[in-house]
């Protein structure tokens, strides 16, 4: 029914990602509190790669040091969550898996809020060149932990199973949760409020620090994920089916949940939780076009990043001078889109071979 | 017999030679927590024959294939290709000339036809499909009827319609090769009568081009009449093998399955008809 791309090619599609990824963050580095031209943004630029600074200073420093790296970060995050989430779809070979479903998310959220809450009076350890890399490595390892018990309870002899991983879901996400709110509940104002802003995402703190780590791990995940794009279509078919292609299964599966952790964990220890990016993204791409997941892989690491940065202008520009959390954009947006899918698809068909049938 | 239906699509190549012999498995058992699955079994699949997997459900049949394909690495015994042992390393290397349809795919995603048959070549090449692998998969679906589908989605087709789709990934994965196994569990299950011959009739056609098949089958007559060998299995064991004629016996069948059974034959036909009944105690 939304097959609209069914025959265009999967090049023309990248073309017109990256174009509108483009489009998408001129427009965004362009618009908040000060509103910046074009011809500003040009001259910025020129200025900036000469290695001058311009005229207007004040502006351009808004440009380089507070857009530009926001936008790069959200353009990074965007990407990570999306290709996370058609990993994860992959190795549960389910449809509705994201990273917010099987612990991933609230895994990170917890390891980084242990840092937030605990990393101060640990004091010696928590050196500040330590403490660069402490909350990235907290964030990586509460993911990695939640991420495995969830496939280790749900994927029983090659086999996994729906209500387990649905219901072993839950229970880690339960004590990551409980876990994460206690660590608000012990901690002093200020923690406790940066804790509750960040489960919700936000990308006020970006800096060119943060969206080199993010766009850095990002790529390289993705690189990585691209080379395994033909055993990621076979482990579709079930462990037994991608073994007798002759795909190594425990390793893929193990290379899997570590470029998932990581891509999950260090976007997460930048800007918090954001849910729904990694579901709705490769859903829409396999009902506009292909379920084959080297498509999947570069045209949502796209299409996350240009939704990411969409959303993000929406939170910083909607009750501006305020912000609005990035999580709340994208569930409020996300969401319906999502339902509306679901029943769409639904309705068309109802007892037929599932979701995507 | 429909062993020679003149279709040449799937002739066989010989610029990937790979010798093949036998598909052995020696006293190969397993086990799930305290039931014997398999008990030491020990059998040969040989070279230009379709051999066929008979025996009650539960009897270790598909447990037996999916030993012989590697997919069970906890299996004591050994299993070899050739000379070539089976391990969990070697399990990969054997892609290229061993191919396996099992009794169901998991798909959930939708996949089109073009794509599922074109996984078949996966273990041949590395980022991209060549001229060559779109050639077999174009062929292999025209062989299966299904060059009217190559874009329909997996998902919205039938059970039967499925399973061909199933067959068609595996003959890629093995097309071109002189020599190669092929090992599949009830291929024929969800099949209408015409594909049921047509699929069987492709077996005979890769063994007599120099493969090993062997297939787990329900329907007896159609054993006996596409089986070179039969290999009779009860609670994880083999109770009986040989041709086809020497192993379906009235008395093995009320063993192994507990029916009766009339044994027909006719003088037009090469193969006995089965006519089976429960028995009333």
């Amino acid at each position: 029914m939304l097959h609209i791309l069914r025959n265009v090619r999967f090049g023309a599609i990248y073309g017109a990602f990256a174009v509108l990824l483009v489009a998408v963050a001129l427009l965004s580095v362009r618009s908040g509190a000060i509103n910046l031209s074009y011809a500003q943004i040009w001259d910025f630029t020129l200025a900036a790669l000469g290695g001058t600074t311009a005229s207007d200073s004040l502006h351009q420093a808004v440009f380089l040091q507070i857009r530009l790296p926001r936008v790069v970060l959200s353009a990074a995050v965007g990407a990570a969550l999306s290709v996370s989430g058609v990993l994860m779809q992959a190795l549960f070979r389910n449809p509705i898996v994201e990273p917010g479903l099987v612990g991933t998310s609230a895994g990170a959220a917890f390891g980084a809020a242990l840092v937030f809450v605990l990393g101060k009076s640990i004091g010696a350890a928590y050196s500040d060149a330590l403490g660069a890399f402490a909350l990235p490595l907290a964030a990586f390892a509460g993911a990695f932990v939640a991420t495995v018990a969830v496939y280790r309870f749900s994927a029983v002899g090659g086999k996994v199973s729906v209500a387990t991983m649905i219901l072993a879901g839950v229970a880690v996400n339960a004590i990551a949760n409980a876990g994460t709110g206690f660590m608000a509940y012990i901690a002093r104002d200020p923690q406790a409020r940066s804790i509750t802003f960040w489960t919700l995402g936000t990308f006020t703190s970006a800096d060119w620090r943060a969206a080199t780590i993010v766009s850095a791990t990002t790529l390289l995940c993705t690189a990585i994920a691209l080379r395994y794009a033909k055993s990621l279509n076979a482990l579709l078919l079930g462990e037994s089916d991608a073994s007798s292609l002759g795909v190594d299964v425990r390793r893929l599966n193990i290379t899997l949940l570590v470029l998932n952790t990581v891509l999950v964990g260090t976007a997460t220890a930048m800007v918090g939780v954001i849910s729904f990016m990694g579901l709705v993204v490769p859903h829409l791409l396999r009902l506009l076009r292909s379920a084959d997941n080297r498509f999947l892989i570069v045209a949502s690491a796209l299409l996350g990043a240009v939704l990411m940065i969409l959303a993000d202008t929406l939170a910083r520009t909607l009750i501006a001078p305020a912000e609005l959390p990035i999580g709340v954009i994208t569930a409020f947006v996300g969401a319906p889109v999502f339902l509306w899918l679901l029943f769409r698809q639904h309705r068309g068909s109802a007892g037929k071979g599932g979701f995507y049938a | 017999m429909p062993k020679n239906m003149s279709k040449q699509v799937l002739k066989t190549a010989s610029h990937q030679d790979l010798q093949t012999s036998e598909l052995i498995a020696t006293n190969v058992s397993y086990a799930v927590g305290e039931k014997q699955i398999l008990n030491s079994v020990s059998v040969r699949f040989g070279v230009g024959k379709v051999s066929m997997i008979i025996g009650p459900n539960g009897s270790g049949k598909t447990t037996l294939l999916k030993a012989l394909t590697g997919e069970l690495t906890d299996i004591t015994g050994e299993v070899h290709y050739g000379s070539e042992r089976l391990t969990r390393r070697s399990a990969q290397s054997f892609a290229r000339i061993r191919a396996v349809v099992s009794q169901q795919s998991e798909l959930a995603f939708p996949l089109t036809v073009a794509e599922v048959v074109m996984m078949g070549r996966y273990p041949h090449f590395v980022a991209a499909p060549t001229q060559e692998d779109k050639r077999i998969c174009t062929e292999i679906l025209e062989r299966m009827d299904l060059s009217t589908f190559q874009k329909r989605n997996y998902l919205t087709l039938s059970g039967g319609e499925r399973q061909r789709v199933q067959f068609a990934r595996a003959l890629a994965q093995v097309a071109n090769m002189k020599g190669a196994y092929l090992l599949l569990d009830e291929p024929t299950s969800y099949l209408d009568l015409k594909y049921q011959h047509e699929f069987l009739t492709i077996a005979r056609e890769r063994a007599e081009a120099g493969a090993v098949v062997a297939a787990v089958m329900h329907d007896l007559t159609l054993a006996a009449q596409y089986g070179d060998y039969c290999v009779a299995m009860n609670g994880g064991e083999i109770v009986a093998e040989g041709t086809p004629n020497a192993v379906l016996t009235s008395a093995l069948l009320r063993e192994v399955y507990g029916v009766n059974s009339v044994i027909l034959s006719a003088s037009e036909l090469t193969y006995p008809i089965f006519a089976t009944s429960v028995i009333h105690r």
